[in-house]
């Protein structure tokens, strides 16, 4: 194996191994859709006495 | 309208349970035979590591691009109610004609299945003849050249090559149980069936699959009387940049033909231009991400590509076999010939010989089940048809097709027409159809709001600039570039061919599909108009 090979296979191995941990590292802690929401006693409308 | 029928209008909404799944699902669908066989074989075949430059510049012009975009109208689709191509473009696109595009995208993935079921019961085959090691011996005792030809001669009895006719009952009940299993997922729907069945069965794709590189890998010089052929080489046999003689790097990056296979490759591979995508993408919930699911999904899928097909498939066969026995430019003769006598050849062959090929119909079986859900979300849209009648009719469609496929088996003519004609020209043509609609048609605030709503990821600015200018420019001479090198040859073929009759015939019973098709997307059309009169009316209700 040249140099040659060694670089294309590092780089092309290394970049889609790292697109891959990158993606599912965020779609695994990322909350669902629906636990962004808030309800209605979540939402401060600043109208409460504190 | 009674409220009875304005409710028939408006059919039930599924969704996908979770962000994995649906994650899971679309790299199901794009995983198949082509990241395993074809990717290798294009690579080995077009200059090693230097095929890999236009390879990953294809995909940031053309194959994330066009990911993003069909992700995109699909959900922006799906949440207006719509779920399949023709009715999405006749959304995106207010004109008569638009949905009629979408002819092309219930026909190109019925009739790949129509074949491609049939691939999928050879993989189950080889996987069942290794658990029982009817297939070990195939090609014992007769040297690494003869063994090759064995084991051709044996795909070509098993499929019928030789001449046209019905395979053995063992061949025909399997084909049954893979339209069996494959009906079953189906009827289950989008979340029961295809999302439950692919979230278990992608993790063990690429499970098996990485057990069978780290068996690869570690092989180290199975032959000592060859030191040669050791596993670093076969590494360098896929891996090295391989320059045309007297060329410098820049000159052999000049090669149309190597731009031409690389974008190709990512092009089938991504399973971009189906109208696949666009209708997974339509049962994602509203407010849901699609940048990084779609992002992920293709990651998933250069994962089984890049990383475990190439550093599996050409070293394997460098270390075992003559090169020059080896048809790298051919999937079927990668997969079904050199392969099993690598496996012939490799300590505990038949154990992972099994694993492979049980990988493969893994891996074809989640992208068959991706293949008949956009017409079945025609039909339920459409014509108000329940899951039951819709998976029936269209069963009934693709029985008559695979009868086709198997009955017409010498040299395998009629798989090889679907897959040329359909699976490849109409491909590019109704690719080329999504960039324009999504880059030209589609109101770009639109698209753009579309895109960022609910993203986890920013898209990047020249995302837009690509998608509009670049990807079509690209797409297109890509499409020129192919039909210049197949077309002439192709029709030639055809008018030369002892078999013009049945090449003939196939193309025939694929027109009158369109037709049908057609007139099935001309009736669901007014259905749709009536259902976004009604909405409109609704809107203006003071």
């Amino acid at each position: 194996m040249t140099a040659g090979g060694w670089i294309m296979m590092t780089l092309s191995v290394g970049l889609v191994l790292a697109l891959n941990v990158y993606c599912f590292a965020k779609v695994l802690s990322t909350p669902r859709s629906e636990e962004h929401l808030h309800g209605p006693l979540d939402i401060d409308t600043r109208d409460r006495d504190t | 309208m009674s409220g009875h029928q304005d409710q028939d209008l408006r059919p039930r909404r599924e969704n996908w349970a979770s962000k994995f799944g649906v994650i899971m699902v679309v790299a199901g669908s794009a995983v198949g035979l082509g990241n395993f066989l074809r990717f290798p074989g294009q690579a080995a075949g077009n200059g090693g590591g230097i095929f890999m430059i236009p390879y990953f510049i294809s995909l940031l012009l053309v194959g994330l691009p066009l990911v993003w975009a069909e992700w995109t109208m699909g959900r922006f689709g799906g949440a207006r109610g719509f779920n399949s191509s023709p009715a999405i473009f006749n959304l995106l696109w207010r004109h008569p004609a638009s949905k009629y595009f979408g002819v092309l995208a219930m026909i190109i993935p019925v009739v790949i299945y129509m074949y491609y079921v049939y691939i999928e019961v050879w993989c189950l085959r080889y996987a069942i003849d290794y658990a029982t090691g009817a297939i070990a011996q195939v090609g014992a005792g007769a040297g690494a050249e003869g063994s090759v030809a064995a084991y051709s001669n044996y795909f070509k009895s098993l499929v019928g090559m030789t001449e046209n006719g019905w395979p053995s009952k063992e061949m025909l009940g399997l084909v049954v149980l893979t339209f069996m299993l494959n009906f079953f997922l189906i009827y289950r729907g989008v979340n029961k069936g295809i999302e439950w069945f692919s979230k278990f069965a992608m993790p063990a794709l690429i499970v098996i699959a990485a057990i069978v590189v780290v068996r690869v890998l570690t092989l180290g010089t199975p032959d000592p009387s060859m030191p040669e052929r050791n596993i670093l080489n076969g590494l360098g046999f896929m891996w090295n940049p391989r320059l045309a003689e007297g060329t410098s790097l820049l000159s052999s990056l000049a090669n149309p033909q190597m731009w031409l296979a690389a974008a190709s490759q990512v092009f089938f591979s991504l399973s971009i231009g189906y109208g696949i995508i666009l209708n997974y993408a339509s049962y994602v919930r509203p407010d849901d991400d699609i940048a990084l699911s779609g992002l992920t999904s293709a990651a998933t899928n250069e994962l089984c590509e890049v990383v475990l097909a190439g550093l599996m498939i050409v070293p394997a066969i460098y270390l075992f076999l003559n090169l020059t026995d080896v048809d790298f430019g051919s999937t079927l003769s990668l997969g079904f010939h050199a392969l099993p006598s690598v496996f012939e050849r490799m300590p505990l062959g038949n154990l992972f010989g099994m694993l492979f090929f049980l990988m493969l119909f893994i891996a074809a079986i989640t992208s068959s089940l991706s293949m008949l859900q956009p017409a079945i979300a025609f039909l339920e849209e459409g014509f108000a048809l329940g899951r039951r009648a819709s998976v029936t009719f269209l069963a009934m469609i693709v029985t008559i097709g695979a009868l086709i496929v198997i009955h017409f088996s010498e040299n395998l003519v009629a798989l090889d027409t679907m897959d040329f004609w359909v699976a490849t020209l109409l491909l590019f043509i109704l690719a080329m159809v999504h960039v324009i609609l999504f880059g030209w048609v589609f109101d770009v605030r639109l698209a753009r709001a579309e895109l960022t709503r609910g993203a986890e990821i920013p898209i990047p600015r020249l995302y837009w600039f690509v998608i509009k200018y670049i990807s079509p420019v690209y797409l297109v001479a890509i499409f020129v570039g192919f039909c210049w090198y197949n077309l002439p040859d192709r029709i030639r073929g055809i008018i030369e061919s002892n078999q013009r009759e049945t090449i003939l015939f196939v193309l025939a019973f694929v027109g009158l599909l369109m037709i049908g098709f057609t007139f099935l997307i001309k009736e669901a059309g007014r259905r749709w108009e009536r259902r976004l009169e009604l909405e409109t009316q609704e809107d203006t209700i003071p």
